[in-house]
């Protein structure tokens, strides 16, 4: 179980994500921002409980819908936002764009806007750390949909092998694009598939902040312990369209609703009233967060775009005209 | 193996003494690869014979048959700091890892904005002419000459084949290192440890005044042949073997073909898009009015290469094809 200090960082993580995630949607709607965004509404909570349990040289390979887990795991707000918004100042220097934060120094070495391909490269940083014995654990990733891709079980099959320091954490939305999952698979669980690779694997309702932060904890421990890698399943909902804008009415009601009760946010809200801390206390740590994240759109706004002079670096370590 | 500078080795001993010289100097060189290790007899062209002794499982890792596994863990190892070489035993099955090789090794370093950079050599083995039909024998470079963020490296003989892979290994890009199953068995004398051949630059093999043939990987030795040839008949051939195919030495071609006013371009891949393509647009882009005659391109048929011997030599670029293309130069009229 978490203990009070671990719940209130789980708590600023999830708050930091929604909020952050509530601004781009914001200046996406007002047209301040004309980007590609895959917002991560109802999936704050999972990433937050996951990153929580890492440390912050662990390293994270995520997705083009990553947000959350970038964020959860530190990458600093003003590069994050310059860098979604295409900026000289960002992260990648206005390069990679929201689909390919990279920011070591906060663990996150790639993501990828190839559904399925992080999980290969999760294993290639996890086999370096096992090599070098510096008991990183790497954390990868990926929705449901990406279970169904090829690299999904060679990764696996891996991983497994040669029980390398990896966690393989499905968040599981229920949707693969615009397709429900028991449109595009069979079998009722993701996790059923990790006996296939002699794989622990476990199911949790990520939803829920201690049950989720507990099968994370044990995951990442039993990583770092050198006892191979676990997938894990957390189940959840992405509240939205695939990406900003896109239409969700695809989605049958029943399913809008179920979403709507099971909706990470007043929940853990409610949790954190249930252990002793007073609404005054949260909503302060909610106002440092808008404040945070106020200041990073405004960072992002003033800094410039970056020039046509970038263009031809760092296609090779030296600048080579082909 | 000895080590002893007057001793013959074969190219695949070259290979294995690139590998091990740079293993033995960093420890973030691992090798990734199907039947790589002791176990599985050091690969099928045991070209990682004798290191998995030396320097462990851990880096020397025969894997399943999975190359988006072994291309992703080598893309991932690399973004952590280390040299992953990956073993991918004949080039037709890069096909199944483009999507890590393309979208993540080459792009990486761009996208990260030079925060990352992928250190990864892919070696691979194809060639034509051993009756291994369509799946096992093509020549793609073409493919991967059109990626932006990767270099494209092919050695042509014994000395070459340790100095370049030895470069590979320490470039700080992704790197393509083509490996022709026919030139595995090509005896001569050892370089010394520490021979390396920097990447981006081609070798005049040969100096003529003719007519320059630009090629690389097996079809150099035709080419030498046939320039040895012709210089009965009174022509002059100049051999350039590009050795990095992409990005190339375009500074080295430009000069031969200023001198020659003549050229041939020539590989064993598929002629239509092929490479020759490219180096011939751009002599003709840069050097129109100094050129004597058209280039001409000398490359695969446009087919699956077949299995038949018969099919086969028919596939192959053939050096009469090469010597009329040189004369085809020789005789034009403007």
């Amino acid at each position: 179980m978490p203990d009070r200090d671990k719940l209130l960082d789980i708590y600023t993580r999830t708050m930091k994500v929604a909020r952050a995630d509530e601004k781009f949607r914001s200046l996406l709607m007002t047209g301040k921002l004309a980007v590609i965004y895959y917002t991560v509404r109802g999936q704050e909570l999972v990433s937050a409980a996951m990153m929580a349990a890492l440390e912050p040289s662990d390293y994270l390979v995520t997705t083009y819908r990553g947000q959350h887990d970038q964020i959860a795991k530190g990458v600093p707000l003003d590069l994050l936002f310059a860098e979604i918004a295409g900026k000289a100042t960002g992260t990648c220097k206005g390069k990679g764009g929201s689909m390919h934060i990279t920011h070591p120094a906060s663990g996150v070495m790639v993501t990828t806007g190839v559904v399925g391909s992080g999980l290969p490269i999760a294993n290639g940083l996890a086999l370096a750390s096992q090599n070098r014995g510096d008991k990183r654990v790497t954390v990868t990733c990926f929705g449901d949909g990406a279970t169904n891709i090829g690299a999904f079980h060679e990764a696996m099959n891996m991983a497994q092998l040669y029980k390398l320091p990896v966690i393989f954490f499905c968040q599981n939305n229920r949707y693969g694009e615009h397709t429900a999952f028991a449109d595009h698979t069979k079998a009722e669980s993701i996790v059923a598939r990790a006996a296939a690779y002699g794989m622990k694997g476990v199911q949790v309702d990520g939803n829920d902040a201690e049950a989720m932060y507990r099968v994370a904890k044990d995951a990442v421990d039993r990583a770092r312990a050198g006892d191979g890698p676990t997938l894990i399943e957390a189940m959840c909902y992405r509240m939205m369209g695939h990406f900003f804008g896109a239409d969700f009415s695809y989605m049958p009601k029943e399913h809008i609703a179920e979403m709507a009760a099971a909706d990470p946010l007043p929940r853990l809200r409610a949790l954190m009233l249930e252990r002793q801390f007073t609404e005054a206390e949260l909503d302060a740590i909610v106002a440092r967060l808008d404040a945070e994240i106020e200041a990073a759109a405004q960072f992002a706004f003033d800094s410039p775009f970056p020039g046509a002079e970038e263009l031809l670096k760092d296609v090779f370590e030296e600048e080579i005209m082909a | 193996m000895s080590k002893q500078a007057s001793t013959k080795i074969s190219m695949v001993q070259a290979l294995n003494r690139a590998i091990d010289e740079a293993m033995a100097a960093d420890e973030g060189v691992i090798l990734l690869g199907e039947d790589v290790a002791a176990k599985q007899g050091g690969g099928v062209f045991k070209v990682s014979s004798g290191l998995t002794e030396k320097y462990g499982e851990h880096r020397i890792r025969a894997t399943p048959i999975s190359e988006q596994a072994i291309m992703g863990a080598c893309v991932g190892a690399a973004v952590a700091g280390f040299r992953p070489i990956a073993e991918i035993m004949l080039m037709n099955f890069v096909t199944v890892a483009m999507d890590q090789i393309v979208n993540h090794a080459a792009k990486l370093r761009f996208m990260s904005g030079g925060q990352t950079n992928v250190p990864l050599v892919i070696r691979t083995t194809t060639g034509v002419g051993v009756g291994f039909g369509g799946q096992h024998s093509d020549m793609l470079e073409a493919w991967f000459a059109h990626v932006p963020g990767l270099k494209i490296v092919t050695p042509s003989n014994v000395a070459d084949a340790q100095g370049l892979l030895l470069s590979a290994i320490e470039c700080n890009d992704p790197v393509i290192f083509i490996e022709n199953i026919l030139c595995y068995g090509m005896q001569a004398e050892a370089p010394p440890a520490g021979h390396r051949v920097p990447l981006g630059k081609a070798a005049v093999t040969r100096e003529g005044s003719d007519v320059s043939i630009i090629t690389y990987g097996r079809t150099v030795l035709d080419a030498l042949e046939i320039a040895g040839q012709m210089e009965a008949d009174g022509i002059s051939v100049e051999v350039i073997d590009l050795r990095t195919i992409a990005p190339y030495d375009e500074e080295t071609v430009l000069a031969s073909v200023r001198k020659t006013g003549r050229a041939v371009v020539l590989h064993e891949a598929v002629k239509a898009y092929g490479t020759g393509a490219e180096i011939s647009a751009r002599l003709h882009e840069k050097l129109f009015n100094e050129l004597k005659a058209p280039v001409q391109r000398i490359g695969g048929a446009f087919s699956a290469v077949p299995m038949a011997n018969v099919l086969e030599q028919a596939w192959i670029p053939s050096k009469d094809a090469v010597k009329a293309a040189i004369r085809a130069t020789l005789d034009w009229k403007k």
